[in-house]
């Protein structure tokens, strides 16, 4: 049966709900069954999920936006990590940072229209001597100057 | 019982009570911020996030919140010591570090409780220059405004919002310094489900929550070339004073026809007329229901909180209302037909101003269905709160105390003791039996007290024999109540003949533009004995024998009641809306 709206088929995600007991208790447990499901939880999700569970819409999406392990947006393929550790952070790894965003026109923990890079921030990668680091993936570069940002980049673009 | 020793005075009290409750009965005020409690609507919120009213413990020297912590045998506190007192300072600093220092311009200043919590505590500077909150503004609906960088994260709005009202639109959204209150998707008021009672604004300690300001539009219309009417609703009367320094309860209402006359309102009429027209309307509309085997129970529909509640939650039950507009809507319709008539003006001329206790009416009176087709404008033009109508006359110069007394003017200012009680919880109910009664009986009831309709009870029922039929009533007020009565119908757990709901707790006595209580209960125990007291003054309390009301259905309306004309211009309809949030 085909259950779409604004893009997103909610039948897996009615899967999900219809196994659990429908309370409100089960709505964390949903959510991340949820986010296994999508790779993230969209907004109507979110919506479709307060409705099953009659509770207010504004309690689903606080308990999302409470959880930093929760999204609501889709990440990109790409996911770009700068190292925000104390040796990165004294090397300057904010100026990268802010580069990267510039380039990609996205803020930190924003994903390109095209899902093809997000910006996350991360703890101490262990790869110290070699500050400022940053991670695309699992591909990891360091020593990067803000001017080489644009250039470690271009490789994905054209992937 | 539990002896407990504060500030080295020994007392007993009942298990259960809080530090706070037992101080106060020494006589000492701890101060609270966050911490409401109106135990007679059942209205508590004790999140203790604000930390000002921590006290010592003499035993260990540790700091508990004296709001949320409940005694127990021995418990020896200090609140008057050096470590408590310091330590009340800091919470404070903290809270106004990140809180903006506009108070002079504020909306709330003078009735905020931050403000006077600094002032009443010494605080002379802000030690801490921490990060600032920079939140966008709300002022999208037509009742509220959101000004998120006020907040002081207390939680009341949230406790009234859902634990109270159940309409669950304010929500804690991010976390750690983030965390602001608000809706689902962030989505700006007017586009949620809020039903716009404004009870948040009646609890909001600072000016994060007001409501929206339309003074400006009156002053605008007053000196235009237009004829501009003003109607005041029935629990103005009995809460205006409050905002004069005068003592809760005070019946005012001469002097606020002097204050309105003075304003330059053209004409200084009463919705406690048109309340009296609501009752022949509905009371009619329920016998006709009643006889002809038409949908019951009959829900009251003076309240548009209510009505927005019911088209959110219960699209399924949007024909169990009476169609009946609310009395101050009937009121704008009547003004600029039969008194546009009676002064010979183009309706289009005249500007209609409602003072409401209420901050939904403003919405309300936007509503599409709420106008008048033909002559191409809405029943009422500008609706102001209580509160809006006491700046307006402390604007004017006017010494509102020493005002004398006025009346309203003819042909729509006469009212009866049934209208005197649509102010608070129980009170349309009441006033339509009494018509109701005659109009089936064709005698004349005696008593006219139905007094288990009266009170503060979240769900009162009553049983009226009639003509050998009884009669089930049932009167909620407050919404999360309201909803629980509604499922009892809808389950066919109960059955009535007549319900009246309004949307806040008591009633319109403490609606939402109302002066502010700042979890007072004697303040609305006052207001709601001096509604009575008008009542009971009153040498008619039927709204039947109210002779202006007898004249307008003679001349202009037509007899019998709930005809065509009126069905035309004193009817609406409801409709079902979303009832869940989405993105």
């Amino acid at each position: 049966m085909c259950n779409i709206k604004g893009g997103i088929d909610f039948s897996g995600l009615q899967q999900i709900i219809d196994k659990s007991d429908k309370k409100e208790s089960s709505l964390i447990m949903i959510l991340h069954e949820t986010q296994n499901l999508y790779g993230y939880i969209p907004r109507e999700a979110q919506g479709y999920i307060a409705q099953q569970l009659s509770i207010p819409a504004s309690k689903v999406y606080g308990v999302v936006s409470f959880y930093s392990y929760f999204v609501d947006k889709p990440k990109g393929k790409y996911q770009v990590s700068v190292c925000m550790g104390t040796a990165c952070y004294v090397k300057g790894a904010e100026d990268v940072l802010k580069r990267l965003e510039e380039e990609l026109g996205i803020a930190f923990g924003e994903t390109t229209e095209d899902l093809k890079f997000s910006i996350a921030q991360t703890r101490c990668l262990g790869d110290c001597s070699k500050a400022p680091v940053i991670m695309i993936n699992d591909e990891t570069y360091g020593m990067v100057t803000p001017d080489e940002v644009p250039l470690i980049l271009n490789k994905y673009k054209e992937a | 019982m539990i002896s407990i020793t504060i500030n080295n005075k020994p007392i007993m009290v009942e298990e259960g009570t809080t530090i706070l409750e037992a101080a106060k009965k020494l006589n000492i005020l701890i101060p609270t911020l966050c911490h409401l409690n109106l135990h007679d609507i059942n209205v508590n919120s004790e999140t203790a996030s604000c930390r000002v009213c921590m006290v010592e413990n003499t035993k260990n020297g540790k700091l508990i919140p004296a709001c949320a912590t409940r005694v127990w045998e021995g418990l020896d506190v200090r609140t008057d010591t050096l470590k408590v007192i310091r330590t009340r300072r800091i919470m404070i600093e903290l809270l106004l570090s990140d809180h903006p220092k506009d108070c002079l311009v504020c909306a709330k200043s003078g009735h905020c409780e931050l403000q006077n919590l600094a002032n009443e505590n010494n605080i002379r500077s802000v030690r801490f220059n921490g990060k600032q909150h920079n939140c966008k503004i709300d002022d999208t609906s037509l009742s509220l405004v959101r000004d998120m960088n006020k907040c002081i994260l207390c939680k009341r709005c949230e406790t009234m919002c859902n634990d109270i009202q159940t309409v669950g639109v304010l929500t804690d959204v991010g976390r750690g310094f983030d965390t602001v209150v608000g809706t689902a998707f962030d989505h700006p008021m007017h586009e949620t489900v809020c039903t716009f009672c404004g009870q948040c604004v009646s609890v909001c300690p600072t000016g994060a929550l007001t409501e929206v300001d339309n003074t400006s539009q009156v002053w605008n219309a007053l000196d235009s070339e237009k004829t501009v009417i003003v109607q005041v609703a029935p629990a103005v009367r009995v809460a205006l004073g409050e905002e004069f320094g005068m003592e809760a309860g005070s019946i005012i209402t001469g002097k606020m026809v002097s204050a309105l006359k003075a304003l330059g309102f053209d004409y200084v009429f009463d919705t406690n007329f048109a309340a009296d027209v609501t009752v022949m309307e509905e009371a009619s509309e329920f016998i006709d229901r009643f006889k002809n085997g038409g949908t019951l129970p009959i829900l009251t529909s003076c309240c548009p909180s209510w009505i927005k509640f019911v088209e959110h939650n219960f699209g399924d039950l949007v024909d169990i209302p009476s169609s009946c507009k609310s009395p101050h809507e009937m009121f704008g319709a009547l003004a600029k037909t039969y008194f546009a008539e009676k002064i010979g003006k183009n309706p289009k001329d005249i500007i209609v101003v409602s003072v409401m206790p209420c901050v939904a009416k403003k919405y309300e009176s936007a509503r599409p269905e709420l106008s008048n087709q033909q002559i191409g404008t809405s029943d009422v033009d500008i609706v102001i709160s209580t509160r809006e109508l006491a700046r307006m006359i402390s604007e004017a110069t006017l010494d509102f105390t020493s005002l004398p007394d006025s009346e309203f003017d003819r042909f729509m200012g006469q009212s009866t003791g049934a209208a005197a009680i649509f102010g608070a919880t129980g009170g349309v109910a009441e006033a339509s039996l009494r018509t109701a009664y005659d109009l089936i009986t064709g005698e004349s009831l005696q008593d006219v007290n139905f007094t288990p309709l009266r009170g503060f009870e979240n769900i009162k029922e009553a049983t009226v024999n009639i003509n050998g039929t009884n009669i089930n009533i049932a009167v909620a007020s407050g919404l999360g109540n309201a909803r629980k009565l509604l499922e009892m119908v809808r389950n066919g757990e109960k059955e009535y003949h007549l319900i009246e709901i309004m949307a806040c707790p008591g009633g319109c006595i403490d609606g939402g533009g109302q002066p502010y209580i700042r979890g007072d209960i004697d303040i609305l125990n006052k207001r709601m004995n001096a509604i009575y007291q008008i009542d009971s003054d009153k040498k008619i309390r039927k709204a039947h024998e109210n002779p202006e009301l007898q004249q307008l259905y003679k001349e202009f309306l037509g007899e019998p009641y709930y005809g065509q004309k009126a069905h035309d211009l004193l009817h609406t309809h409801f409709h079902a809306r979303k009832k869940y949030d989405e993105a």
